[in-house]
């Protein structure tokens, strides 16, 4: 599984939403996410992926995430 | 009533903590309580909790500390499965007045008494949003509220708790987390027993129930807190000091 897709797979649990339509370019807004939700699934990512990831303002789209997430995992 | 829940209460060994523990525990709730380092009163504690019937464990552990209290969450959630109420009761006092006050004595009460909260609510707030449930009970004081003299350290620590308990319930409330303080007057414990008679006497004097409290008047009111009737209060200083500030 790619990094997107596991990310995507983690967003829709979270909010109980088809995985189709998560887009690389998608704001966690655009996804409906607030920041609670955004904490909880950075939370379930460091579980799931072994990384830590720091919340900041930068992180606005799945694709920042799965940039940041690769980046740590090279 | 909270059988099946478990209870972490820190400050759990004596005076207003160990009546919460006793309180939550003829309710039903397991209790995992925190102690700094009166062993005696924590075993006589566990001894009391253990004749109600439900789970209870002692942990020493200097709430001050970040990674401490990291490990302590951990450790009660592997022995009780989980943490649904957390109350913060741990406090201190060092009174001087404050152009007497050194600064590890204004360090150290802000470091239990304020930061002891944030560290427990820090460590146990991902499961709370986890679990889409959870309640806090930040113990503060009518001095935090009104101010008293001799008690620059412990007071301004007492009114942080009202701004972090207050920013916890916005933060949280969206996944059905309370956070609330209790703000106790006179109560009879170790901490005012060092207070002269006179003081006291005083000190009833200004209340209009005209009586000292006593643990378990804080106690009953942290248990309500925790129950489903209290599920849509948030954010509030429940003042429990018989009337002392109004």
């Amino acid at each position: 599984m790619t990094t997107f897709e596991t990310i995507a797979k983690l967003i829709a649990e979270t909010k109980d939403m088809d995985v189709s339509g998560i887009k690389p370019e998608n704001t966690f807004a655009d996804l409906g996410l607030d920041s609670l939700d955004v904490a909880e699934l950075v939370m379930n990512m460091e579980d799931e992926l072994g990384v830590t990831i720091e919340i900041s303002p930068a992180l606005k789209t799945v694709q920042d995430v799965v940039t940041l997430v690769d980046e740590q995992k090279k | 009533m909270l059988k099946g829940k478990t209870a972490l209460v820190t400050g759990g060994s004596r005076g207003i903590g160990r009546a919460i523990c006793l309180e939550l525990a003829r309710q039903g709730a397991n209790i995992a309580f925190v102690y700094a380092g009166n062993e005696q009163k924590a075993e006589e504690t566990l001894g009391m909790l253990r004749e109600t019937g439900v789970s209870a464990g002692a942990y020493r552990c200097n709430v001050a500390d970040f990674a401490a209290t990291e490990q302590l969450v951990r450790d009660v959630t592997a022995d009780f499965g989980s943490v649904d109420l957390l109350i913060n009761n741990a406090g201190a006092t060092r009174d001087k007045l404050c152009m007497r006050m050194s600064e590890q004595d204004f360090d150290d009460i802000i470091a239990v008494d304020l930061k002891g909260a944030f560290n427990l609510i820090r460590h146990t707030s991902a499961a709370f949003l986890r679990k889409r449930a959870g309640r806090i009970v930040n113990i503060t004081s009518v001095a935090g509220l009104m101010g008293n003299p001799g008690q620059a350290n412990y007071a301004a620590a007492k009114a942080g708790l009202v701004g972090l308990t207050k920013t916890i319930a916005k933060e949280m409330g969206s996944r059905g987390i309370t956070c609330n303080a209790v703000a106790p007057g006179f109560i009879r414990t170790d901490m005012t027993a060092v207070l002269s008679e006179q003081m006291l006497a005083g000190a009833e004097q200004a209340i209009p129930l005209r009586r000292i409290g006593e643990p378990e008047d804080i106690a009953a009111v942290v248990a309500f807190l925790c129950s489903d009737g209290a599920a849509y209060i948030t954010g509030q200083v429940i003042q429990v000091d018989g009337g002392l500030r109004m």
